[in-house]
């Protein structure tokens, strides 16, 4: 794959959207059609372009959501200032088409192989690249264990939440809690990763995505369990104002 | 001004050296850190992009965008050791 990806380069392809689906009233996701797309591994992204009329670029990288072997999704939150992703989630229609470039990356990507436990952590539209590794693990019927800690501002914010039910996640929702929430109410903190992550001994394999701070203080949290550097897959996507 | 990590910049590092980055291993040339360039700090804001170590933020890297060419500045690393390609 790689020989001939350095002949061809990466190239900036035209991408179909093919379904638009609103994921929370902030989130949506985009499924596409890209023609010669080569398949993609879990946990990797795909930059986005949009050109305006007076030849004004701007370039976003969005987490690729779907499993290898499916047709690529990605998942936007809308940033209210975001020169990109309001235009993604409120403007784009089906048969749009968009500049994408991709599959990138090969740091934050699971592969069967690499084995687990898996302890991911997601921090808001973070979760997008844990649903590509979640799927990619009931798809290939792994039996490496997974659990997903997941911090969301409320309930309604969680995204993929009906397909998140069949899986093994622990939520907290960090700004308001509906009545008779019995999960945590909190952000992630030390106290929270030793009730929740799989213990050091386990050699588990982590991967965390959010914003900058969440991912910072979950890296941090999981060296203090004993977590080993290298077994930590770290992917920050900036400030969202949350969660 | 937020960091992010070098998975923000893979894009453009495929772009630039015609294959997967964030695994090639980039060697601080100051406190001689060694690790991923998807671990490096990573600032989007500016007129170009800034990778700094993430240990004694450094700075490793410069790219530079004008029009369809990249300028890269390596001056703060003493090694990039290639991912082997598949």
């Amino acid at each position: 794959m790689a020989g001939a990806a350095v002949l061809g380069g990466l190239t900036w392809r035209v991408a179909t959207v093919t379904a638009v689906v609103d994921e929370t009233p902030r989130v949506r996701s985009l499924e596409l059609e890209v023609p010669g797309w080569p398949g993609h591994a879990a946990g990797q992204h795909v930059d986005v372009r949009l050109t305006a009329e007076d030849g004004y670029r701007a370039e976003r990288a969005y987490s690729l959501a779907s499993a290898p072997g499916e047709p690529p999704a990605i998942t936007v939150e809308r940033l209210e200032d975001g020169e990109v992703s309001p235009y993604l989630t409120e403007d784009v229609r089906p048969g749009d088409a968009l500049a994408v470039r991709g599959p990138i990356g090969g740091y934050f990507v699971w592969r069967p192989d690499d084995g687990g436990p898996l302890f991911l952590a997601a921090g808001g539209s973070g979760v997008a690249p844990m649903r590509a590794i979640l799927r990619y693990r009931r798809n290939s019927m792994s039996d490496v264990r997974a659990r997903l800690l997941y911090s969301s501002r409320t309930l309604e914010d969680v995204i993929y939440r009906a397909e998140l039910d069949r899986e093994e996640v622990v939520h907290t929702l960090t700004r308001a809690q509906p009545p008779g929430w019995t999960g945590y109410a909190r952000r992630v903190d030390a106290d929270l990763l030793r009730e929740v992550a799989w213990p050091a001994e386990d050699d588990p394999l982590a991967f965390v995505c959010g914003p900058t701070s969440f991912v910072e203080s979950v890296a941090a949290g999981l060296v203090e369990l004993g977590y080993a550097t290298g077994r930590i897959k770290t992917e920050r996507f900036g400030a969202t104002g949350g969660p | 001004m937020e960091a992010l990590d070098g998975n923000a910049i893979g894009g453009m590092l495929y772009h630039v050296f015609g294959g997967e980055m964030t695994m090639a291993q980039a060697k601080c040339g100051h406190c001689r850190a060694r690790g991923p360039l998807a671990e490096c700090e990573v600032y989007l804001g500016g007129p170009g992009v800034v990778v700094r170590c993430r240990g004694c933020h450094n700075v490793v890297m410069v790219l530079v965008e004008v029009r369809e060419m990249t300028c890269v500045d390596l001056g703060g690393l003493s090694e990039l050791e290639l991912p082997a390609r598949r």
